[in-house]
């Protein structure tokens, strides 16, 4: 094996075993720090010796060996000192095997304690990058914007609060997953949207983070095989990062999905996605719950994922679709979606009848003013349509989206 | 177990009925707190809970100087002050924030949780 193939194994272990790891030692020894500490030292340790040693026969296994005596040397040290004299006790592991079975229950009960509803939203986003997706704090920190160490304050104090106010590392029961679960489908989506379309700085789109996104996605899919909403927001978030390539044009332009080559769309992405929505329609033809806003979502994308240009898209189901989302999620920037299908199937004017009474609510929303531009536009409320693009751009962060609403203000007719 | 202190808060001024909108809200306010606290008892959650005389009834001391000086009203000025709480022992946040939630609609306010000091996060303060 030459170095860049150890290099090669040791990305794509940490990026299969990070989580489960450091799952492992936090259930063991019931503290995340010394869990991420130990497992972090534990991967120092392969990258210094696999070159010379060669790669284990079981990766996963010599790095839960190797990390554990790195957890127990760093206890001693510290009973040594007196400090955790009665972390003591944690050194025999008394808590009971794992059930084998599809079911990682470790790895889930680690998503649920960084996503825990008791931790502030960018508290519980970044624990979960950190402690789930394995990502450095140099990494989340560049990905949000943020100082590095803010970003590392950050994460200690959600790790310290954790630790003070003991919030349990266990599942809840059947009934809390449920609804807590919705809590920690929102962190990975808010994750996504940030990668999707990046609030702010000079890259429009972030993949480390769409593509980060995606993976805590199939994680929950593997550990929660079963659940409607898990299924829809994998397909949710494949459907929509499918077309990541036609997004941006050369100049760095953004490109609506009307405009896109949908040629350059990944049909991989969009084959699994479609998969996830089909199984998710025959479990809810076979009595499953009614499908939630991730699997609405899900198939509205689909609906826009088989269509062979915009105009042939299907318009119809689509509102229908949306009729059903407002159902679930009765909020303004849903029915700000539902204005733009019903201006396809309607016209401008049926669309800004449902946008006009938005744009008290959401003022400070720049995807409002642009949909309204768009609508004012092809009413030929030209003079309007400038006021709502000049809003638009002076709302979004995004340098893309930018570019693309000054041309289209560019081209009004006036 | 665990301790953890449940927090309500009144405002700061006395105002009539304990703050509530009416005496009958008042006092169902009472009642339903007494219902949440025999539950405590019976859970075996309860260590202490109490409410409080009106904060501008306090008196801020400091004793650090050769003799205390004192002060009338609060230690903190704000709109609102501290006017009852619960000390309970509940297994972990989870069932401390069920306990919180019910604890809130019984005495219809908003409840801050805090947990307290353990023996061994002392031991590690001690030696940080």
């Amino acid at each position: 094996m030459t170095p860049g193939d150890v290099d090669e194994v040791l990305a794509r272990v940490h990026r299969e075993e990070w989580a489960r790891l450091v799952a492992v030692l936090a259930r063991r020894f019931g503290d995340l720090d010394l869990a991420e500490d130990a497992a972090g030292a534990a991967f120092l340790e392969a990258v210094r010796r696999w070159p010379n040693d060669g790669v284990p026969a079981n990766p996963g296994g010599w790095l839960t060996t190797a990390a554990s005596r790195k957890a127990i040397d760093q206890l001693r040290r510290e009973s040594v000192r007196g400090v955790k004299y009665q972390a003591a006790h944690m050194l025999d592991d008394r808590t009971p095997p794992e059930p084998t079975g599809p079911v990682d229950d470790d790895r889930l009960r680690l998503v649920f304690v960084c996503a825990h509803p008791a931790l502030a939203m960018e508290a519980r986003v970044a624990l979960t990058l950190r402690l789930v997706g394995g990502l450095t704090v140099k990494e989340i920190a560049r990905a949000f914007l943020v100082g590095e160490t803010a970003m590392a304050q950050r994460i200690t104090r959600a790790k310290a609060k954790i630790k003070a106010a003991h919030i349990p590392y266990t599942l809840p029961d059947a009934d809390a997953v449920r609804e807590r679960l919705g809590g920690v489908l929102a962190v990975v989506f808010l994750i996504f949207n940030e990668g999707y379309l990046a609030g702010a700085g000079d890259d429009p789109l972030r993949p480390e983070l769409t593509d980060e996104a995606i993976r805590l996605g199939r994680l929950l899919r593997t550990l929660l095989p079963d659940d409607g909403e898990v299924a829809g927001l994998l397909a949710l978030m494949l459907l929509t990062d499918a077309r990541r390539d036609a997004r941006v044009d050369p100049s760095g332009e953004l490109v609506t999905l009307a405009e896109q080559d949908r040629g350059r769309w990944d049909p991989g992405q969009i084959a699994e996605g479609l998969t996830l929505v089909r199984e998710r329609l025959a479990a809810v033809a076979a009595g499953a719950p009614a499908p939630g806003r991730y699997q609405l979502l899900a198939a509205i994308n689909a609906v826009h994922a088989t269509a062979s240009s915009a105009a042939d898209t299907d318009w119809g189901q689509i509102l229908t679709l949306y009729d059903r989302l407002l159902k679930v999620d009765p909020s303004p920037i849903v029915r700000l979606n539902r204005a733009v299908a019903l201006t396809e199937l309607y016209g401008p004017d049926s669309g800004l009848r449902e946008l006009d009474p938005l744009v008290a609510v959401l003022d400070g929303y720049h995807a409002l003013h642009a949909a309204r531009a768009e609508l004012l536009r092809r009413a030929g409320r030209s003079d309007e349509a400038a006021t709502a693009y000049s809003r638009a751009i002076a709302l979004t962060g995004n340098p893309a989206e930018q570019a693309y609403l000054a041309r289209r203000r560019a081209e009004l007719d006036r | 177990m665990p301790r953890y202190l449940l927090s309500g808060f009144g405002p700061a001024e006395p105002a009539s009925f304990g703050g509530y909108p009416s005496q009958a809200e008042m006092l169902q306010a009472f009642d339903d707190t007494g219902v949440f606290n025999d539950r405590l008892v019976r859970d075996g959650h309860f260590v202490f809970a109490d409410g409080l005389q009106p904060a501008d009834t306090a008196t801020t001391v400091d004793g650090q100087a050769d003799s205390p000086v004192m002060t009338d009203g609060p230690y903190l000025e704000t709109k609102e002050h501290l006017a009852g709480f619960w000390v309970i022992e509940a297994a972990d946040l989870d069932v401390a924030i069920a306990l919180a939630a019910e604890g809130s609609r019984a005495c219809r306010g908003r409840v801050e949780v805090r947990p307290f000091h353990t023996a061994d996060s002392i031991q590690a303060l001690r030696e940080s």
